[in-house]
């Protein structure tokens, strides 16, 4: 079950299979550690310890996978007894008066939503050494993501390398109409899920193994509600709105609204036919998020797909100009060690 | 929001903590929920009751502390008070306040033995 909305008995599914995992979940790591302080005391205590897996391909019950309590590749979680705590055995005596209890106090400190955080800045880290603009694409259900989707990556051909995770509860067929255009794609089908999660991105680029320098979006369950709380490493959140929706939309689901930078207003061509009223629906949108920036297009006719795909193909471009500016530096690096290497002769 | 999720969430938090620190039981379980996080506290007490039952923090004893809402409005260049997200400013009435404080969601600390 999803870990934190609680939807889903487990059953995300990758490309139709159960989700293949070389290892089980649900036991800590445990071993001891002696430890100095900078007092000069030495102790030793029993903590977790995160690892990295790599992934072979034994299949594993899937039920488990939402409820892992260590995530597989983690920052070094360390758990110290002594900050605050009280803890009776731990004095010159090393034992408590028999009769008064052992209550202690253990700090915890930790964000209930911490774990999705966790796994996202992993991913953000995965599209920075891989030149990667990743976008998140959010909406209601209808409003024309997937057909955007189709003409952006027909548009962008032979320009940039694309590829789309696509996420919905049931079938392969978004992925199927984004492989017919040539990109590569991965379905993720979240089952009772109601949004993708920053796990499932984790595991959707393993597979994907996508190329250096180019374009990810990921196309979210359709939904104006959950995934605006859920990190998957993206650079920015896009919310695609359509005008045959209602212009009061920013305010009735706001949290959308403020997560994503960048608001697309789709099918414009139909305004002939609607009472939709784009201004209004504009200053409602930057009354939630002063900052958001709007496009105003059609991906059916093609208005307005120019501006997309410039801040697209600019997005790339930075992302692209940033691992450049990483490989520089870590050459340079390596140049200097070698100097130093060859003055000692 | 989804509290039923949330307390299964704390619940694996103190598990977690349980099994490193070795601890058998847990007296009190201590939260921070901001007043802008959108939880409903009596939904979730209900809910941490029923998923503690056969945990190690059975019966344990929940405080919840609040934290107030707390937003900086661009306009006044002051931090006010505020009941809700994206609601105008309590002095002004303007909408360019950013949320600063009551957007919490923690697991404090635990009385454990």
């Amino acid at each position: 079950m999803c870990s934190v909305c609680g939807c889903g008995q487990g059953e995300t599914r990758i490309e139709g299979q159960d989700h293949a995992h070389p290892h089980e979940h649900d036991h800590p790591h445990m071993h001891e550690h002696e430890h100095q302080h900078a007092d000069g005391s030495v102790h030793s205590h029993p903590h977790e310890h995160g690892h990295e897996h790599g992934h072979s391909d034994h299949a594993h019950p899937h039920e488990t996978l939402h409820d892992a309590q260590a995530p597989h590749e983690h920052a070094h979680e360390h758990y110290h007894v002594h900050q605050g705590d009280l803890h009776y055995g731990l004095g010159p005596a090393h034992a408590h008066a028999p009769g008064l209890s052992q209550e202690r106090m253990v700090r915890i400190e930790q964000d209930i939503l911490g774990k999705n955080n966790a796994y996202a800045a992993e991913n953000r880290q995965y599209f920075a050494e891989h030149g990667l603009f990743a976008i998140n694409l959010v909406s209601s259900p209808g409003s024309g993501k997937t057909t955007l989707l189709v003409k952006t990556i027909e548009a962008l051909a032979g320009r940039v390398p694309v590829a789309v995770v696509e996420g919905d509860q049931q079938t392969s067929m978004d992925a199927d109409r984004i492989r017919a255009t040539g990109a590569p794609a991965l379905q993720v089908n979240t089952g009772k899920g109601c949004h993708l999660d920053a796990h499932m991105i984790g595991h959707a680029l393993e597979r994907l193994n996508l190329a250096d320098d180019g374009l990810l979006m990921i196309e979210n369950v359709g939904n104006l509600v959950c995934p605006a709380a859920f990190d998957l490493g993206e650079a920015h959140k896009v919310v695609i709105l359509s005008v045959t929706e209602g212009e009061d939309k920013p305010l009735k689901y706001p949290d959308m609204f403020h997560a994503a930078d960048l608001m697309l207003l789709n099918k414009v061509d139909l305004l002939p036919h609607l009472a939709f009223d784009v201004e209004r629906c504009i200053e409602y949108a930057r009354r939630i998020n002063p900052k958001m920036e709007v496009l105003k297009l059609s991906a059916i006719n093609g208005e307005g797909m120019e501006r997309w795909l410039a801040w697209l193909t600019e997005g790339v471009d930075v992302a692209v100009a940033a691992r450049q500016q990483n490989v520089n530096l870590l050459k340079k690096r390596i140049a200097e060690l070698e100097a130093q290497l060859a003055a000692m002769g | 929001m989804h509290e039923m999720s949330l307390a299964e969430s704390i619940l694996q938090i103190v598990e977690s903590a349980a099994a490193a620190k070795e601890f058998v039981r847990v007296r009190e379980v201590r939260l921070e929920i901001g007043a802008l996080a959108g939880v409903e506290i009596d939904a979730l007490r209900f809910c941490l009751d029923v998923v503690f039952n056969d945990s190690v923090a059975a019966g344990a004893n929940l405080e919840i502390e609040p934290v107030p809402g707390q937003g900086f409005c661009l306009d006044c260049a002051e931090s006010v008070p505020i009941q809700a997200l994206y609601e105008a400013c309590p002095r002004c009435g303007g909408y360019l306040v950013q949320a600063t404080g009551g957007t919490e969601m923690r697991v404090k600390n635990l009385l454990v033995e």
